[in-house]
């Protein structure tokens, strides 16, 4: 089936979100959408699946105008949506998850479930999508989870498939395995509209590619002749260097060293298995793995938050398994939270009070109890200039700031001070490309200047681009360490799914 | 010792993995050990002397109008607590020395009940209890907090936090007790039922369509009812007393099943508002988890934007499931006035309605589990009861607080963490 959409306008207050757009995906083949977070791309794809009502502009499928009042309707009319947080009830097993909504009954509602079962197995059958229809959600990894969602698109008749960010929680082997999958899908005549912002994905599956900036679509490209650097400027508006320029690391002596560190969850289990390692000054250390393998509690661990149930943690020749978050900040560890909105700022605070929040204690922003405005002022005037905050207010609330310029703020407050240790969780995740260009110039420059850097990301590129040490986790264990120039991707990938290294 | 060092003591090594206790769970379990220790001191010191010469304590086990008799039983006083002392002693201490590691909580439930045994027999000791009497009034007890919960359950499954149900009880005892007096008993349980429903569409229209803070209305909708029931009751109730005089349903003794010795005059010699409860809590375990219905309330309270996007209406499943718990709620507010004596008191409801919060959670939102959390609460209501007439030295205050106690004792996490709906309380806005 052919989906064209005309014009579509999409109004939220102060905020036009789609703005004329007008795009084709042409049947039997693969549409990429890529753009920038708020480019529009979201509200697009709810207003595609209904759960949006366009302002102005007509969907038309097969050259037939269709109106969709809800979500049912654009079900009803071919369209089916794998959201980027899948949309599954975690406690509900795999066949519960897929009936939903369409659910086989008999008579007064009860529910059929030896027919739903056979409607699961059918379909996973015949596109080769291989799961348990028993087994509950929260025990799959993420791309059997994605498996169902395809599951539950395609049992309700889906021709036009939507994926947003599909990639994202996925390994390098599951990316291939979801490739396969789109493939097939392709095969047996369906639609694909992919939405990403991984421009060489972009580039690898699909038959057209529409950008979108700023609710706008402002061009297309042939994914035959078009390369990333092509695809990046029009995403952000101006040219990009996606490569991060550095000479190689000469690093110094260590600066924090983990011993056979172990944390347990609230139940007991661990989290972090034995873990040691080494970060030494001047050299960036970057953790790969795939979300939910312990980085976040390594984290917590080296900065504080979490209580470190046995091993050793010392920091510049001193141990400091037990000192507190504070005592380690003083002691002079930096570090940029992976989630910026829940830990990195307060976003009622204005931009001024979040950038002292992590020393409005001391001189000489405090002077007893009292703040002293003068010398708040004046730091902030100057770090939201060096920073390139935007806009360069210091008045206006943190929430008022974009996610790029929020991130900005947090890496000028950290990175501003002289500290022998940066600790970047996620440093890009979620913001512009122009904004990732320069955080990543400025994690380079303090490696340059002698400060030891760990960077934990899922961003396997990221990790690439930064990284003069390559540490993966999985499970809540380092399984592999390598030298950046040693190694590939695809290598990397296999660690990340869990293959373990003989030692090197 | 200190705290971590026990932590570390207890490191259990697994097969391929390194199992950690974290610390509150090597406190908890010496706490708990210690309690039961504590318990056998009590049964040794307090309630062996204090039956010292009594001989035995004699429990009733049929009641007089019963086909088929069975004798009392009869247990020697002093014997019997010196072993149900040494039982106490033994599991407290080895609960402290070695762990009973996952099964700590049903031992210690084990341990109260064993405690609960020392007190009854130490109450009956030289006198006749009728032991069959108290378990039917424990399930009588029990049926407001079980209907409670079940009308917490149904609103919380959908998603939305029934604070209210202690006010939807007391709707529902005044207007059964007013329109029973007027046209008779099945009227006002159906007045009950419906005042009830209006309730629970108040919270659920403040909550779906206005997105209010769903603990502030609940604790407003309990404010409500008692003001307006306890000022009609002073304005009107006091004033026509004929308003306030129901005929109450009768305990129905159902044919076969009611002759059943033990069973039968416990569960199948009650009335029509029990027997409903029993239905309700089968009916709605079968809707919850065996029909569509059911299945798409479930998913809206745990994940409603994946419901939305599969073209469920998340407002209209939730208005649906909170205006049902209300009428729950109200159906069992009938079972104070029309159920038992008859007429309105004001506040009567006593907290039956929060008791009925902790009986869901202790059964993890699950009604046949609520079902059984609720016959506990239900007991020590009637221990209370039996206690008082048995005229122990206990001050009848104490006895009241009991099953108050035991709520905050279970609620308190001396039970495994149960894990509400993952959208319980949460309003639901797209984007």
């Amino acid at each position: 089936m052919e989906l064209q959409l005309r014009g579509i306008t999409k109004r939220f207050p102060g905020v036009l979100a789609n703005d004329d757009i007008s795009l084709t995906a042409r049947s039997g083949t693969v549409l990429a959408l890529i753009g920038e977070n708020g480019a529009g791309k979201s509200t697009l794809m709810n207003v595609l699946t209904g759960l949006y009502q366009a302002d102005a502009g007509e969907i038309l499928i097969d050259g037939q105008e269709q109106r969709f009042r809800g979500p049912a309707d654009s079900i009803a009319a071919g369209i089916g949506m794998v959201h980027q947080h899948f949309m599954l009830v975690p406690v509900f097993s795999v066949y519960e998850n897929v009936i939903l909504g369409a659910e086989p009954t008999g008579r007064f509602g009860v529910l059929n479930r030896t027919q739903a079962r056979a409607q699961v197995a059918e379909v996973s059958q015949r596109y080769g999508l291989a799961v348990d229809p028993d087994s509950l959600v929260e025990d799959l990894p993420v791309g059997i989870q994605q498996r169902v969602e395809i599951i539950k698109v395609l049992l309700r008749g889906a021709r036009i498939l939507i994926f947003d960010e599909p990639t994202a929680v996925l390994t390098p082997q599951e990316v291939q395995e979801f490739f396969g999958i789109v493939a097939e899908l392709k095969s047996r005549g369906a639609t694909i509209i992919f939405i990403t912002h991984k421009l060489k994905e972009a580039l690898a599956v699909a038959d057209d590619i529409t950008v979108l900036r700023d609710g706008r679509v402002v061009g297309h490209a042939d994914p035959r002749t078009a390369t990333p650097e092509d695809l990046a400027a029009m995403m952000v508006g101006r040219a990009i260097d996606l490569e991060v320029d550095k000479s190689p690391a000469r690093p110094g002596s260590s600066v924090l060293s983990l011993r056979n560190v172990t944390v347990v969850d609230d139940r007991g289990r661990p989290v972090l298995h034995s873990i040691s390692f080494d970060v030494h000054a001047g050299e960036i250390v970057g953790i790969a793995g795939i979300q939910g393998n312990g980085q976040t509690e390594l984290v917590q661990a080296i900065t504080g938050l979490l209580p470190v149930a046995t091993g050793q943690i010392e920091f510049t020749g001193q141990d400091i398994t037990r000192m507190s978050p504070r005592a380690r900040h003083a002691a002079g560890m930096a570090h940029v939270p992976e989630d910026r909105s829940r830990m990195g700022f307060i976003a009622s605070f204005s931009v001024k009070e979040n950038l002292i929040l992590d020393s409005y204690y001391a001189a000489p922003y405090a002077e007893g109890i009292r703040l002293v405005r003068n010398a708040i002022d004046t730091t902030a005037t100057d770090l939201v200039d060096r920073y390139d905050v935007r806009p360069p207010t210091i008045d206006n609330a943190g929430s008022s700031l974009s996610g790029g310029n929020a991130q900005k703020m947090i890496v000028a407050r950290e990175f501003s001070r002289e500290v022998p240790l940066l600790v970047c969780a996620q440093p890009t995740r979620g913001i512009d490309v122009g904004s990732i260009e320069y955080i990543h110039e400025q994690i380079v420059r303090k490696r340059d200047e002698g400060v030891a850097v760990l960077i934990v990301s899922t961003e396997l590129d990221e990790i690439f681009a930064l990284a003069d040490r390559i540490l993966v986790m999985f499970s809540g264990e380092i399984v592999a360490e390598r030298r950046t120039t040693d190694t590939t991707p695809p290598e990397i990938g296999l660690f990340m799914a869990g293959q373990r290294a003989a030692a090197s | 010792m200190s705290g971590s060092a026990a932590a570390r003591e207890a490191y259990v090594v697994g097969e391929r993995r390194t199992r950690l206790l974290t610390r509150s769970q090597v406190l908890r379990s010496r706490i708990s050990g210690i309690v039961m220790l504590a318990l056998a001191v009590v049964t040794m010191l307090v309630f062996v002397p204090g039956v010292a010469g009594t001989g035995t304590a004699t429990f009733g086990l049929s009641a007089a109008d019963e086909r088929i008799q069975l004798a009392p039983l009869s247990v020697p006083t002093t014997g019997s607590l010196w072993v149900l002392a040494a039982v106490l002693a033994f599991l407290g201490a080895t609960q402290l020395f070695r762990g009973f590691q996952r099964r700590s909580t049903l031992i210690l439930g084990i341990a109260f009940a064993v405690f609960v045994a020392v007190i009854m027999i130490w109450a009956a000791a030289g006198k006749e209890f009728s032991l069959i009497s108290m378990l039917e009034a424990t399930v009588a007890s029990a049926t407001p907090i079980a209907l409670g919960a079940l009308s917490g359950i149904l609103c919380e499954r959908s998603g939305v936090v029934n604070i209210g149900i202690e006010g939807m009880l007391l709707g529902g005892a005044f207007s059964g007790v007013v329109l029973g007096s007027l046209f008779g008993g099945w009227i006002g349980l159906l007045a009950a039922t419906l005042t009830g429903g209006v309730l629970a569409l108040l919270l659920a229209v403040l909550a779906v369509r206005f997105r209010v803070d769903q603990i502030i209305i609940g604790v407003v909708i309990n404010i409500l009812v008692l003001g307006l029931t306890s000022f009609l009751t002073a304005q009107v109730l006091v004033k026509r007393p004929e308003l306030n005089d129901a005929p109450i349903f009768r305990p129905v003794k159902i044919p076969v099943l009611g002759d059943i010795p033990i069973v039968g005059p416990i569960f199948f010699e009650q009335t029509v508002i029990v027997y409903g409860m029993f239905l309700l809590i089968a009916s709605v375990t079968f809707l919850l988890f065996r029909t569509r219905w059911g299945l798409r309330t479930r998913s809206v309270g745990e994940n409603p934007k994946a419901a939305d996007t599969l073209g469920i209406s998340v407002a209209r499943v939730r208005y649906l499931a909170v205006v049902y718990g209300g009428m729950v709620g109200g159906f069992a507010g009938a079972w104070f006035t029309i159920g038992t004596v008859g007429r309105f008191d004001e506040g009567m409801t006593g907290g039956r309605g929060f008791i009925g919060l902790a009986a869901m959670i202790f059964g993890a939102w699950n009604p046949i589990g609520a079902f059984g959390a609720a016959l506990v609460f239900g007991f020590f209501d009637s221990l209370q009861q039996k206690f008082a007439i048995l005229a122990t030295p206990i001050p009848s205050e104490f006895l009241s607080m009991a099953p108050y106690l035991v709520t905050i004792i279970v609620v308190a996490g001396l039970v495994g963490r149960s894990r509400p709906p993952a959208a319980d309380g949460q309003p639901y806005t797209k984007e």
